[in-house]
């Protein structure tokens, strides 16, 4: 088959070639924050990672006298708590907990909030208004408290608490990629891929998804912080796995003694604090880098 | 007598006896503008020079992109600095240079002195706010008067535009305005101070033909009456012939031609200028092809009411789309739909292509009775494919053109391979060839994308195509090539088209038979050379008188010269 129509002409030119890449870095760059937020992330995937080889104590082992300050002993740089128990040993295990507890908490709600989200933006009508009402259920109970209850309920492990902080925080996913849905369902390509005969799963998944997926995975970033957040509430509150060393728990069983001992409530405080900021300073940078729509829209 | 400043008089004083020209109101000379790092282009406009003198408009030409609306904000002080910036060259207004003023003595000229009318008069207006309130704004920020003068002042500025009843049109929200409406309301605003310079920057590219056929001659009107000179940014030489007195035509930030209007339009100098005159559909009618024995489509008695809001209680507000349409389309055939925005044309044809479900009626497809919707989507077996208007939504922006073309056949069971050399035949033979395949659609321009469209829609090797509005995003040149690519696809496929647009004279071009739309209802059915030579319908003979044409100047201009002759 031969041409039948010329090229176009060069009035018709395409706009200037950028690669979809380099242009998301060169946003995500141009925000200092999100790359102050990157380092301090990567920092606390070492730790995550290397955590045990830099860790000189079991956490939970007595290993020197209780109450001693930071610097005071050779070892034991952020000195030791309560029971005697090393906090710096404690800090970076309990980097391993808080991430994957916020982590795997994270990817379960997305499931539930991506799912709900997009069937309800994509059918519209009493599908939508009965998952959206049902959403809403959830959204007016305050959810710490609701994260508490479930913990309560089922006893307090690893699995009950990821249950329950995804389970409440599930509903603002599932509002914000119904919007997205809804808007992008109108978009002709839709229309078109309708017409193509693609079935309603593929339309969904391939032609629609891909397109929310910037503003989710900016949202994700940002629930992330709000996990690490919760499962520390929690652990403060006492409801933490008891067999695992955690941020919150830490925190927790050293306010009783905050005046005499600033130690060890400071150090895990300031794990927490640095670590939400970075995933909230990295969430602000791949919004700049992904949101700022380069695919014609602006046009 | 504002137009006779301390300056005007001064130079007018000192200038050698010559009775010829007056002072024009405005120069530019030698305008640099500058583009941010990284755009397409080192400066959006190069070196322009214009001049429009009191009591004339100057027609600023050009296709999207040219640089026309960067010059008309930078008269106004309108760009977005420091990124895009005047470099060099100055405008001249009442002997000030522009660019020379700080923000508060501009803001001290605008309004006032000079004025702008904007693209989209759907968005220009505040929604929130009176439409009394928001003219009061402009006269409150330059002069002070009582209440009573104000509402006074602002009910004659309404009657000037012919907006009926002002005195209840002056407390009513924008909402209850048509667009064209609201353009008036726009112009209003703008001449209240009864400035010396109007801007008007495609101010009717957003309005139907009929309308913006009153919106010029309503803009014509008040400038004979207020003497004052305009500027006119359009991309529409058959608005330029209805308007202008000079024209200026840009090419990326260029001009490369100016002149006389008449002149311009019927003795262009420059291969650009040539090229975009030659684009514009010509109107020359298709002859219509006789047609075969079984038609591919036929419509009987289609009816769709779109129902909104409503509750328990309340009841729904209708909107008839269609009532009671009928047609045949035979094979090859194109049939064409024209209407103003609103007549139902765009929803008749997604009842069509089992997009949006109709009501009542029958939809028969070589002879098989359709569903509605989603069921006569799957009972055409994608045989029934559109080409949709927004070059820029029709395009998945995740997915490669390849892929994008492939999946519709892959979906109807083709193997893989097989989609995919059949995609770059396809491509090949809208003009991208195969490398295109693994691009993403941001990489393409308008016209570019509206021929993978196209690609897209033939992959599925259709026997009836429905193009809604295919060409009315495009630049005019664009539009030419895109037409000339379906007439040849028409004619190698065989397909039959159903081809909906507002455009007259596009539609005379590609169309076999027209069908006129008005509320939902077809008005007027007929071969086209019918339908556009000897229209029957009242309906059917404004949108022909409101066609801007070249030949209205044109014609007075041969008589002219006859006459001299």
């Amino acid at each position: 088959m031969t041409a039948l129509s010329e090229p176009a002409l060069a009035a018709d030119t395409p706009p200037a070639k950028n690669k979809h890449r380099s242009t998301f870095w060169r946003r995500f760059c141009r925000n200092r924050g999100a790359l102050l937020g990157l380092a301090i992330l990567l920092l606390v995937a070492l730790l995550v990672c290397f955590g045990p080889l830099l860790a000189a104590h079991n956490p939970w082992d007595m290993v020197e006298q209780p109450f001693l300050p930071p610097m005071e002993r050779e070892g034991f740089a952020m000195g030791t708590d309560t029971m005697g128990r090393d906090i710096l040993s404690g800090l970076v295990l309990g980097a391993r907990i808080s991430l994957l507890i916020a982590v795997i908490s994270t990817l379960v709600s997305l499931l539930i909030g991506v799912g709900i989200g997009a069937i309800s933006g994509y059918f519209g009508g009493w599908v939508d208004a009965s998952l959206m009402r049902f959403t809403e259920m959830f959204q007016s109970v305050p959810s710490f408290a609701l994260a508490l209850v479930l913990v309560a309920i089922f006893e307090p492990s690893v699995n009950s608490i990821i249950v329950a902080i995804a389970l409440v925080s599930w509903p603002p996913v599932a509002r914000l990629v119904r919007g997205e849905f809804l808007t992008l369902r109108q978009r002709d390509f839709v229309a078109a891929a309708q017409l193509a005969g693609q079935s309603t799963p593929r339309i969904i998944l391939a032609q629609i998804l891909p397109n929310a997926a910037s503003s989710i995975v900016v949202m994700a970033s940002l629930m992330v912080a709000t996990a690490i957040l919760l499962e520390s509430s929690l652990s403060f509150m006492g409801l933490g796995d008891p067999n695992l060393m955690s941020w919150g728990y830490m925190i927790g069983s050293a306010r009783t003694v905050l005046r005499q001992a600033w130690w060890m409530a400071v150090f895990p405080g300031v794990a927490i604090l640095l670590t939400v900021l970075a995933f909230n300073l990295v969430g602000e940078g791949l919004n700049d880098g992904l949101n700022a729509r380069q695919d014609g829209k602006t046009k | 007598m504002n137009a006779y400043s301390h300056e005007a008089l001064h130079m007018l004083a000192h200038m050698p006896a010559e009775p010829t020209t007056p002072e024009p109101v405005l120069t530019v000379r030698g305008l640099d503008i500058r583009l941010p790092l990284g755009a397409d282009r080192a400066l959006a406009v190069t070196q322009a020079n214009l001049q429009i003198l009191p009591g004339q408009t100057l027609c600023v030409v050009g296709e999207s992109g040219s640089g026309k609306s960067m010059i008309a904000n930078a008269i106004m002080g309108l760009l977005p600095r420091p990124k895009v910036e005047p470099v060099a060259g100055e405008i001249l207004f009442d002997g000030q240079d522009l660019l020379c003023l700080s923000e508060d003595q501009l803001r001290e000229l605008r309004g006032s002195r000079m004025a702008m009318v904007f693209q989209e008069p759907m968005t220009a207006l505040n929604p929130v706010m009176r439409i009394g309130d928001q003219m009061a704004e402009a006269l409150d920020a330059h002069l002070q008067l009582p209440a009573a003068d104000k509402r006074r002042r602002i009910i004659a500025a309404l009657t000037d535009v012919g907006l009926p009843e002002p005195e209840r049109l002056i407390d009513a929200y924008p909402f209850r305005l048509s667009g064209g409406q609201r353009q008036r309301v726009m112009i209003a605003i703008a001449m209240l101070l009864e400035p010396s310079l109007l801007i008007a920057d495609e101010p009717t590219t957003a309005l139907d033909v009929t309308t913006q056929a009153q919106i010029l001659q309503l803009m014509r009107a008040l400038q004979k009456k207020r003497g004052m000179a305009m500027l006119f940014i359009t991309h529409d030489f058959g608005v330029v012939a209805e308007i202008a007195d000079h024209v200026v035509v840009m090419q990326t930030g260029v001009v490369v031609e100016a002149g006389p209007a008449r002149q311009v339009l019927r003795n262009p100098q420059h291969a650009y200028t040539k090229k975009l005159l030659a684009a514009i559909p010509h109107g020359n009618v298709r002859e219509t092809q006789a047609s075969t024995a079984q038609p591919v489509l036929q419509v009987k008695d289609l009816c769709k009411v779109y129902r909104t809001g409503g509750g328990f209680l309340r009841p729904a507000r209708e909107v008839v789309a269609a009532e009671r349409i009928s047609f045949d389309l035979g094979r090859a055939q194109t049939l064409g739909v024209v209407g103003e925005s609103g007549s139902g044309k765009s929803s008749l044809g997604r009842c069509i292509v089992g997009l949006a479900p109709f009501d009542s009626g029958d939809i028969l497809f070589n002879g098989q009775r359709l569903s509605s919707g989603a069921a006569l989507r799957r009972q055409a077996k994608g045989k029934i494919q559109m080409v949709f208007q927004d070059p820029y939504a029709s395009l998945n922006p995740r997915h490669k053109i390849g892929a994008a073309i492939a999946s519709g056949p892959i979906a109807q069971g083709v193997p893989k391979a097989e989609a995919m050399r059949r995609t770059m035949e396809l491509l090949e033979l809208v003009g991208l060839g195969p490398e295109a395949a693994e691009r993403y659609p941001h990489e393409f321009s308008g016209g570019q994308r509206q021929r993978i469209g196209i690609a897209r829609a033939l992959a599925m090797e259709p026997s009836l195509l429905v193009a809604d509005e295919p060409v009315s995003a495009l630049d005019v040149s664009v539009q030419a090539q895109v037409l000339k690519l379906f007439a040849e696809v028409r004619e190698r496929f065989q397909l039959s088209m159903v081809f909906i647009t507002h455009d007259l004279r596009v539609a005379g071009q590609m169309c076999d038979h027209l069908a006129v739309m008005q509320r939902g209802r077809i008005v007027e059915y007929g071969p086209t050379a019918q339908v556009l030579g000897n229209p029957q319908h009242p309906y059917t003979q404004t949108l022909i008188d409101a066609i801007p044409s070249l030949e209205h100047r044109s014609d007075e201009a041969t008589a002219e010269h006859r006459s001299r002759a």
